[in-house]
């Protein structure tokens, strides 16, 4: 049924190459975070990068591969579980901990991806979700995460046997430097032929079939990808907060990774960037509201759905005439 | 700008109130961290914070010239929520002391934090037993009661009064397990036993299956090793199907006042719970209560927001004497220093950092038994201090000498 | 006389209970059916509006003395035109976009409700008691089986049926199915499709809130009651076959009695059986056990 519908995603601009305005904007976010942390709270600002690392996983899902998938916490919180497990109960350094999350959420990446693929758009999406609460109930029970406890008091040791990351600003340099590798990454695989044959499968999928692409295999790649880096954000953030907890896994926190994407931006290079430090920061200051903080979550939605779909950076795109 | 009217703030009072130049920027932060708006905001929440203030006014802080103030922090039920907020009130707003914390996952990280930052906790409506056991700290105080003791009141005192043999109905994770253990070791120890258990999931809306499973083992006890919206929701549903007024009776091992509220006496009499406090106690309760409901539309206390006031009296009155807000100082002081407040009466803090008082084994009354709003308890029986908590030396606790 | 440790007559209380537990999937899981076999939408406040019946029906009993029987026709008409008035301002202005639009608006639309009653009644819940022509119950020999939970699986039976019957037996119901097959054709033979859409969401949105009002007596009336439910709806709707009303009402009242049977030999699992099944069905037959591909 092709009839000619908006598709979730980004606007169809030519993106090939490094574009010097995007090189700006680059420099613009990595001097800001590299400035903030001597006056806003560290910790808060770690919390917010980890986050938008895992936007940015997500937007590539969703933003690139217009796929939608509504059970990314897993990817998050099982690397997080994980992780902190390595790092506390095996007692391994930091490095070897994120890894192992990783690789733990990359193999669910796949598991889950291919059962999900064999459905497209909203099954897809419902699928996700539901192999996803599948895993929350699992990890409830599971006697190594703990529970409704989480696994506490993660030490964040020393990395690379050099850097003792219980100093605040040393851990803040070394979030900081995993969110540039991995938004570096997502950005190059963005600008590739991989992220090209995305696009097109995207905006339309039969037509990249009958060019004779794999459309499932780039699908799964994606997902893969995504869930990868899904994990390290989810690893990282374990070993900064030290915890691990039922949180990470809980399809609410699935909702939130899309409310902070579509509120950036959906399909765009710094949307979920932005839209990660606007949510992690709002829910900051509404925290002593309680319940309304779900309101305002709601409302965004809505009127993101209704009138701001192209999200924060999409609409200075729009006004800047140029893709960001 | 913060730090300057801050040092400015100091450098004032510094050169006013010499006597207090040890009190960290001369100002005694308490914060109250619980779950302000979830399904323990009636039991503790608001409450808790009304209690705080009562006990910063009975105090007299003011008078004193003491200036205390308090801020509130919504942990939600999650650890992460709870040692985030607990995080920044340490490092940012300079809180010194944390109270309340429900929810045994939170409470043990907010205690892990912190130990860390070397300030203080006193624990009133947390429950798990490890705080004074395997996580027990310098830092912190368990004030109102654990899962040992409630274990031990209700399991006892019930295997004591007949209630021989038992059918646990737990919830699926690590607080419902333990609470379980806890309670199947003391039913057996008193020459009780369990004829049968089946576990939940967490959480869960239909007991339906569940209850009819306990209804078959003929236990003349359904242990309910669960809590909140699971414990009131199993109530309810076993009234459906008989259970409450013949031959078996429930057995809440985690339940407050305000559960019993919402449910209703019609499908909450004959329950057996175990609590700390109750506000129909004795004149001093009653006095208290009263003043307390004016402040708190008009609902009667639980034990965990008695608890709030009796722990944040006796940490005002320590830091007077120490003149410091010093975490552990004040927390050794506390230990020192005898207990007496109209909530509890008399009564101290041991080494392991356990606060001791009697717990008391209550029955809620029928509907025609009681005589108005929050009238539902009648006490089946004491459990004097000594014997209500764990023995210092079962706990393992590192701070208690061999 | 035991199977795999469990007496016989446990195991039919069990298949009961299953059964009654069935009747909320199968009856939610039609209201979704519905909207998306005839809209292409998800409608993720499904949950709330589920919840909304209960809160309605509390409300009618409370404020207005209303009792139960009241509720069950006046709720789901309160909540379908509460339904009828989000499809007509926000849900038809995303018909041209992505059906994930659809998805993401009704997610929103179920926080802002869930955060907005959980504010004003907290999160304990409220408690609604069962009528008392409803009260008490049989004893059949295996179990004592509460008169209310009797008169829960035949309600929900009538009206499933009902529904199914209407949806694919009636004139009306023909037109529904050609009209998401191809609106603009049934358009132009002069029938009225945005109408039929908006007043087949508001239709969806009426079971949810049924659901809601019979939910009320058993379990309590709180603001999350639908919240985590949904997913489990979800889960019965991607196996049953998405669109397939039949689909849902099977798988519906099936997944029930699984569950209740989980229940009995492997209770720590009863949570997870019924998406683990819906990953072995997706193995086999993505399109579900009804469904068609679409």
């Amino acid at each position: 049924m092709a009839t000619a519908r908006e598709y979730v995603g980004a606007p169809a601009l030519a993106t090939h190459g490094v574009l010097a305005h995007q090189a700006v904007a680059f420099a613009v976010m990595v001097a800001l975070l590299a400035l903030a942390p001597f006056i806003v709270y560290p910790v808060f600002l770690m919390k917010a990068l980890c986050f938008a690392l895992f936007a940015c996983a997500f937007n590539l899902l969703i933003g690139y591969a217009g796929l939608l998938s509504f059970g990314h916490a897993a990817f998050l919180g099982s690397a997080g579980y994980v992780s902190a497990h390595v790092a506390k109960v095996w007692g391994m350094p930091p490095e070897v901990a994120i890894l192992c999350g990783a690789a733990v959420s990359t193999v669910l990446g796949f598991a889950i991806g291919a059962l999900a693929i064999r459905r497209q758009g909203i099954y897809f999406a419902m699928i996700t979700l539901a192999l996803a609460q599948l895993l929350f109930f699992f990890y409830v029970q599971a006697p190594f995460t703990g529970g409704e406890d989480g696994i506490q008091a993660v030490p964040r040791g020393v990395l690379f046997g050099l850097l003792d990351l219980r100093h605040v600003m040393t851990m803040y340099w070394v979030v900081f430097a995993i969110f540039l590798a991995g938004f570096l990454l997502i950005y190059r695989a963005i600008h590739s032929p991989f992220g090209q044959v995305l696009k097109s499968i995207r905006e339309n999928e039969p037509r990249a079939v009958s060019l004779g692409y794999k459309v499932d295999q780039y699908k799964l790649l994606a997902f893969v990808l995504s869930a990868g880096l899904a994990g390290v954000a989810g690893g990282t953030k374990a070993l900064v907060f030290q915890l691990a907890s039922l949180t990470d896994v809980h399809w609410s926190m699935s909702g939130e990774v899309v409310l902070m994407t579509l509120l950036g931006g959906l399909g765009t290079v710094f949307g979920p960037v932005v839209g990660a430090f606007i949510v992690v920061t709002l829910e900051n200051y509404l925290a002593q509201l309680g319940a309304w903080v779900t309101v305002v979550q709601g409302v965004i939605f809505v009127v993101c759905v209704l009138t701001f779909r192209r999200g924060v950076i999409g609409e200075l795109g729009r006004l800047l005439g140029k893709p960001l | 700008m913060r730090t300057k009217v801050l040092l400015a703030a100091v450098a004032v009072v510094a050169f006013t109130v010499p006597a207090f130049a040890e009190i960290s920027d001369n100002v005694i932060k308490i914060g109250v961290m619980n779950d302000q708006s979830g399904t323990y905001a009636d039991l503790a929440g608001p409450g808790s914070v009304v209690a705080a203030r009562m006990a910063v006014e009975d105090f007299g802080a003011a008078r004193k010239g003491m200036k205390v103030e308090i801020l509130v922090g919504d942990h939600q039920n999650k650890p992460d929520v709870g040692s985030g907020i607990a995080r920044q009130w340490y490092d940012v707003d300079k809180v010194d002391v944390i109270v309340d914390v429900p929810t045994s996952s939170v409470v043990l990280a907010v205690n892990q934090v912190t130990r860390e930052k070397n300030k203080a906790l006193l624990v009133s409506t947390g429950a798990t037993s490890d705080l004074t056991g395997k996580a027990c700290s310098p830092n912190a105080i368990h004030w109102t009661y654990d899962t040992w003791a409630l274990a031990n009141g209700t399991g006892s005192a019930i295997v004591k009064t007949g209630g021989d043999s038992w059918f646990f109905l737990t919830a699926d994770y690590a607080f419902g397990l333990a609470l379980e253990r806890d309670t199947e070791a003391v039913v057996v120890k008193n020459g009780g036993k369990v004829v049968g258990r089946v576990r939940h999931p967490f959480p869960t809306a239909d007991f339906s299956s569940f209850l009819l499973q306990a209804q078959a083992s003929k236990a003349k006890i359904i242990g309910l090793a669960n809590a909140g919206a699971d414990t009131t929701n199993a109530i309810k549903q076993g009234a459906e199907f008989g259970i409450g007024r013949g031959a078996q009776q429930f057995a809440g091992l985690l339940v407050f006042l305000t559960d019993v509220h919402a449910l209703g006496l019609d499908k909450a009499q004959g329950l057996l719970l175990t609590e700390a406090f109750y506000w129909d106690l004795n004149d001093q309760t009653r006095a208290w209560s009263t003043r307390f409901a004016e402040r708190h539309r008009g609902a009667r206390p639980t034990m965990a927001q008695a608890g709030v006031y009796s722990a944040v009296l006796h940490y005002l009155k320590a830091v007077e004497a120490l003149k410091s807000d010093d975490g552990p100082k004040v927390i050794a002081k506390m230990k020192e220093m005898p207990t007496d407040d109209p909530v509890f009466g008399k009564g101290k803090v041991r080494e392991d950092g356990r606060k001791i008082h009697p717990m008391y084994l209550f029955e809620v009354k029928k509907p025609s038994e009681s005589k108005g709003a929050w009238d539902y308890y009648k006490v089946r029986s004491t459990i004097p201090a000594e014997q209500a908590f764990r023995p210092l030396a079962e706990g393992g606790c590192e701070l208690v000498k061999k | 006389m035991t199977i795999l440790g469990i007496p016989v007559q446990a195991l039919f209380g069990q298949l009961l209970i299953g059964l009654i537990n069935g009747s909320f999937y199968a009856l939610l899981s039609l209201g979704l059916a519905v909207i998306f076999g005839l809209l292409n939408i998800i409608n993720f406040t499904h949950g709330a509006q589920y919840m909304m019946g209960a809160f309605v029906a509390y409300f009618l009993l409370h404020g207005a003395g209303l009792g139960y029987f009241a509720s069950l026709v006046i709720a789901p008409i309160v909540v379908g035109l509460f339904g009828i008035l989000i499809e007509r301002t926000m849900l038809k202005q995303l018909y041209h976009l992505d059906h994930l639009y659809g998805l993401l608006l009704t997610f929103g639309l179920a926080l802002i409700i869930q955060g907005l009653f959980r504010h004003e009644f907290g999160s304990s819940g409220l408690p609604y008691d069962i009528p008392p022509i409803l009260t008490g119950g049989t004893n059949l020999g295996f179990m004592f089986l509460p008169r209310y939970r009797a008169w829960v699986v035949v309600f929900s039976l009538v009206t499933c049926l009902g529904t199914w019957y209407a949806i694919e037996r009636t004139k009306l119901g023909a037109y529904l199915r050609a009209a998401t097959e191809n609106p603009a054709l049934v358009q132009a033979f002069g029938i009225n499709v945005p109408r039929m859409v908006t007043l087949t969401y508001g239709f969806g949105v009426a079971l949810a809130a049924l659901a809601g009002v019979l939910a009320a007596p058993i379990y309590q009336v709180n603001p999350l009651m639908g919240a985590d439910l949904i997913i489990v709806v979800f889960a019965v709707v991607v196996i049953g076959g998405m669109g397939s009303i039949l689909g849902s009402i099977v798988t519906g009242f099936g997944l029930g009695v699984i569950e209740g049977l989980t229940k009995v030999f492997y209770p720590e699992a009863s949570n997870t059986v019924i998406f683990v099944i819906m990953g072995l069905v997706l193995l086999v037959r993505p399109a579900g056990l009804f469904g068609r591909e679409r």
